[in-house]
C-alpha cells in the first residue's frame, strides 16, 4: 500500500476529511521552503503538494507562476527539488509528498531516470498538468510500474462520455479542479462542486479532493464537507510572497487545515 | 530512416496528432474536451466542399489570392547563379501569409458556435490578420501580446484597435511572445464555453499544426501549378523561413513528396547560434521538449526550462518550432540553416535596392540563405522562396540597426 493509500485509509478510519496544502519547491529559497515543508505535516497537512517550478506553467495563475520565479531565480532545480524530499524525510517517513508540475523538466531528466530518483527521494506520487490520458505512455504508465501514484485532474469540462478514460490510471485520488481556469482564481462555490464530486464518486472508489479557488478556513470546510477532502495553494503561496515567517504561514496553514478537518 | 522507406511524407500527423515521436495533445484536462472538439469539427469541415467554398471565395476576393508568383530577374542576375523566383504572399491583405490560417479558423469558429476570439501575436502580424477577419465577421476578438513587443510595435498596436480587437499586453513571465501564448492558453481555460483559440503558427496541440499546415497549403499548392505554367516543370530548391514555421510549412507541404525538390528552412540565427543561446534556431541549437501543447525541438536548459529567443525578428522570436519541422529534420527530408541578424538586414537591402520589393525581416533570412547559395548554383537551377510577408512593419528595426534617424513617428 502507498503512503498516500495508507493516509486515506487511516483518514476514513477517523472518519476525517482530507487537507492537502501546495507550496513552490525552493520559494522564496531553499532552506525557507524546507523549514515551511517541514512544519507541514505538524500543521495539520495530511498530503503536501509539491511544486516543481517551471518557466511556463500555463495552467498556473500569477501568485504560483511567481513563486516558480522566485524559485529558479534562487536556483531551483529537478535535482534540488528532489535533494529537498529527502531533506524531509529524514525527519517524516508517513507524510505521502505529491510533485506537482509539467512534464518538460521531467522529460528533460529522462523519464526513467527521473521515476528512480524520485522513488529513491520518497516521492510517492505525480500530478503533471499537461500530461492528459491521451498522453497516458508518456510518463503515467511508467510512474504506476515503478510504483508512483499518477493522480489525475478532473475538470468541470470532463463530461460523463470521458470520465471513464480520466479514471482509468488514476492511482492515489482524484483531484477535482472546482472550475473552469487557472489556479488562484475565481473562488469555488461548494454548491457548484457537491454535484460534480457525487458524478466522480459514483465511478471510482478512489477519494476525491478539490482544489482550485479555496482561500480560506471556511471554504475549506465547505469544500471538504462535499468532497472527501480540499486543497489550498496560492492562498499559502501569496503568504510566502508577502515574505511572511516560516511561523506565519504554518500558523495560516493550520488555521486551513482546521477548517477542512471540522467538516 | 532513409527516403525510400517512406511512401509518402504527407500522411501526418497519425491519429495521435503525432509526426513520428513530434506533436501530440500535452495540455490540461480542462482544454482536452475542446480540443477533441475542435478535432472532429475540423476533420469534417476538411471533406466539406461548402466549407472549402467559402475559403476559396474568402481567398479570391478578400485576400487576393492567388498571390503572384514573381521571376526575381535582377536579383538573379546580380547573385549570378541559379534562376530565383518570389512568391509573393506579401501581397495579400494585412501583408502576410498569416490571414490563409486565420480565415480558416474563424470559418471552422463560426461553424462551432464560438462568439469570442482570442490569438497570441509577437511582431503582431497574426494579431492584425486575427483582428481582420474578426471585424469581417463581427467576432468579438481579443489578442494577447508580450509588454515589450506592445512597445516595439506600436503600429500594428494601433491597427488592431483600429480593427476593433481588445490588446491585453502580457507581462507575465518575461513578457514575450510565449508568455503572451501562455496567457492566450490561460484565457481559453477559463472561457471554455463562447472562446475560440485561433492560433497563428503549425504549433500548439493537435490538431493545431496540421490544420494551420492545411490552411497555408494554399502558398505551395499555387506555387506548384504556377511554376508548372510558368517554367512547365517543379523547383529545384523551395526556401522559407521560420519561426513556428507555418509559411514554410504552407510552401513545404505540397512538395514533400516530390523527391527532386530540395526544401530549406531558415531560422533565426541572431547573433550567432552558440553556447550563449542568442538565437531562436531550435532545430539547429535547441533539443527535444514539451511545451505548449506539443513535443518540438525547443531552445531549453539543462533542466528543462524554457529560454527566451532572440532575433532582430520579433516574428521568428519563439523558443520552439512546430512538431511536423521537428519530423522533417530529423528524417532528413528537409534541411534547416540559420541566418544570423546582420545577414538577413544585408539581404534586405539588397531585395530594395534590387526589386523593388520591401521584405519583411523574416522572409529577409529566407533570401539571406538564397544570396548564400544562388551564386554556386547553375543558371537552370529552380529557387522558389515565399516571400511570406511585406516590410512596411520593420522599417523602424531596420533603421535604428543601420543606424539611421527616423525623427516622427519612431
Amino acid at each position: 500500500m502507498s503512503r498516500i493509500d495508507a493516509k486515506f485509509a487511516e483518514l476514513r478510519k477517523a472518519g476525517k476529511k482530507a487537507f492537502v496544502s501546495y507550496v513552490m519547491a525552493g520559494d522564496p529559497d531553499y532552506d525557507t521552503a524546507l523549514e515551511v515543508v517541514k512544519g507541514l505535516p505538524g500543521a495539520g497537512v495530511d498530503v503536501i503538494e509539491l511544486g516543481l517550478p517551471f518557466t511556463d506553467p500555463m495552467a498556473d495563475g500569477p501568485t504560483i507562476q511567481l513563486a516558480g520565479q522566485r524559485a529558479l531565480e534562487a536556483g531551483m532545480t529537478l535535482q534540488r527539488t528532489l535533494q529537498m524530499v529527502r531533506d524531509f524525510r529524514e525527519g517524516d517517513s508517513d507524510t505521502p509528498i505529491v510533485l506537482m508540475g509539467y512534464y518538460n523538466p521531467i522529460y528533460s531528466r529522462g523519464v526513467d531516470r527521473f521515476l528512480e530518483e524520485a522513488k529513491e527521494a520518497g516521492i510517492d506520487g505525480l500530478i503533471v498538468v499537461d500530461l492528459p490520458p491521451e498522453e497516458d505512455s508518456e510518463l503515467c504508465i511508467p510512474a504506476q510500474a515503478a510504483g508512483l501514484n499518477f493522480i489525475r485532474l478532473a475538470t468541470p469540462t470532463t463530461d460523463d462520455k470521458r470520465l471513464p478514460k480520466v479514471l482509468q490510471n488514476t492511482s492515489g485520488f482524484v483531484y477535482y479542479v472546482s472550475i473552469t481556469g487557472i489556479t488562484g482564481a475565481a473562488a469555488a462555490q461548494s454548491g457548484d462542486v457537491g454535484p460534480e464530486v457525487a458524478r466522480i464518486k459514483a465511478a471510482t472508489d478512489l477519494p476525491v479532493i478539490v482544489g482550485f479557488g479555496i482561500r480560506t478556513p471556511e471554504t475549506a470546510r465547505e469544500i471538504a464537507s462535499v468532497a472527501d477532502g480540499a486543497v489550498v495553494g496560492s492562498a499559502i503561496v501569496s503568504e510566502i510572497a508577502e515574505g511572511k515567517s516560516p511561523a506565519e504561514v504554518l500558523s495560516f496553514v493550520k488555521s486551513l487545515a482546521d477548517g477542512a478537518h471540522s467538516a | 530512416m532513409p527516403d525510400d522507406l517512406i511512401n509518402s511524407f504527407m500522411t501526418g500527423p497519425d491519429e495521435n496528432g503525432r509526426f513520428g515521436k513530434f506533436g501530440g495533445r500535452f495540455v490540461s484536462e480542462t482544454l482536452m474536451p475542446l480540443i477533441l472538439d475542435l478535432e472532429k469539427e475540423y476533420e469534417h469541415a476538411k471533406t466539406d466542399d461548402s466549407f472549402w467554398a467559402e475559403m476559396n471565395d474568402l481567398w479570391t476576393h478578400y485576400v487576393g489570392r492567388p498571390s503572384p508568383m514573381y521571376f526575381a530577374e535582377r536579383l538573379t542576375d546580380y547573385l549570378g547563379g541559379a534562376k530565383i523566383y518570389l512568391k509573393r504572399d506579401e501581397l495579400n491583405h494585412t501583408g502576410a501569409h498569416k490571414i490563409n490560417n486565420v480565415l480558416g479558423q474563424i470559418l471552422l469558429a463560426r461553424r462551432m458556435g464560438k462568439t469570442r476570439i482570442i490569438a497570441e501575436t509577437g511582431a503582431g502580424q497574426h494579431g492584425v490578420a486575427t483582428a481582420t477577419v474578426c471585424a469581417r465577421f463581427g467576432l468579438k476578438c481579443v489578442v494577447y501580446m508580450g509588454a515589450h513587443d506592445v512597445e516595439r510595435q506600436k503600429p500594428n498596436v494601433f491597427r488592431m484597435k483600429l480593427l476593433g480587437a481588445e490588446v491585453i499586453p502580457v507581462t507575465s513571465g518575461r513578457g514575450t511572445l510565449k508568455d503572451a501564448m501562455n496567457d492566450a492558453l490561460r484565457d481559453w481555460v477559463t472561457n471554455v464555453r463562447d472562446t475560440f483559440y485561433c492560433i497563428g503558427t503549425v504549433a500548439g496541440p493537435h490538431p493545431y499544426p496540421a490544420m494551420v499546415r492545411d490552411f497555408q497549403s494554399i502558398i505551395g499548392k499555387e506555387a506548384k501549378a504556377q511554376l508548372m505554367e510558368q517554367e512547365g516543370r517543379l523547383p529545384d530548391t523551395i526556401i522559407a523561413a521560420i519561426g513556428g514555421g507555418s509559411n514554410a510549412m504552407g510552401l513545404f507541404y505540397p512538395f514533400l513528396d516530390d523527391k527532386s525538390v530540395n526544401i530549406i528552412g531558415v531560422e533565426a540565427g541572431g547573433k550567432g547560434v552558440n553556447e550563449k543561446m542568442e538565437h531562436c534556431a531550435s532545430l539547429t541549437g535547441g533539443r527535444p521538449g514539451v511545451l505548449h501543447g506539443n513535443r518540438t525541438y525547443l531552445l531549453q536548459d539543462e533542466d528543462g526550462q524554457i529560454l527566451e529567443g532572440f532575433s532582430i525578428s520579433a516574428g521568428l522570436d519563439y523558443p520552439g518550432i512546430g512538431p511536423e519541422h521537428s519530423w522533417l529534420h530529423e528524417i532528413g527530408r528537409a534541411k534547416y540553416v540559420s541566418i544570423t541578424d546582420r545577414e538577413a538586414l544585408d539581404a534586405f537591402q539588397v531585395c530594395c535596392q534590387q526589386e523593388g520589393i520591401i521584405p519583411a525581416l523574416e522572409p529577409s533570412h529566407a533570401l539571406a540563405h538564397v544570396m548564400k547559395i544562388a551564386p554556386s548554383l547553375p543558371a537552370d537551377h529552380l529557387i522558389c522562396m515565399n516571400m511570406c510577408g511585406r516590410g512596411d512593419k520593420d522599417i523602424f528595426t531596420v533603421a535604428a540597426a543601420l543606424g539611421v534617424e527616423m525623427g516622427a513617428g519612431d
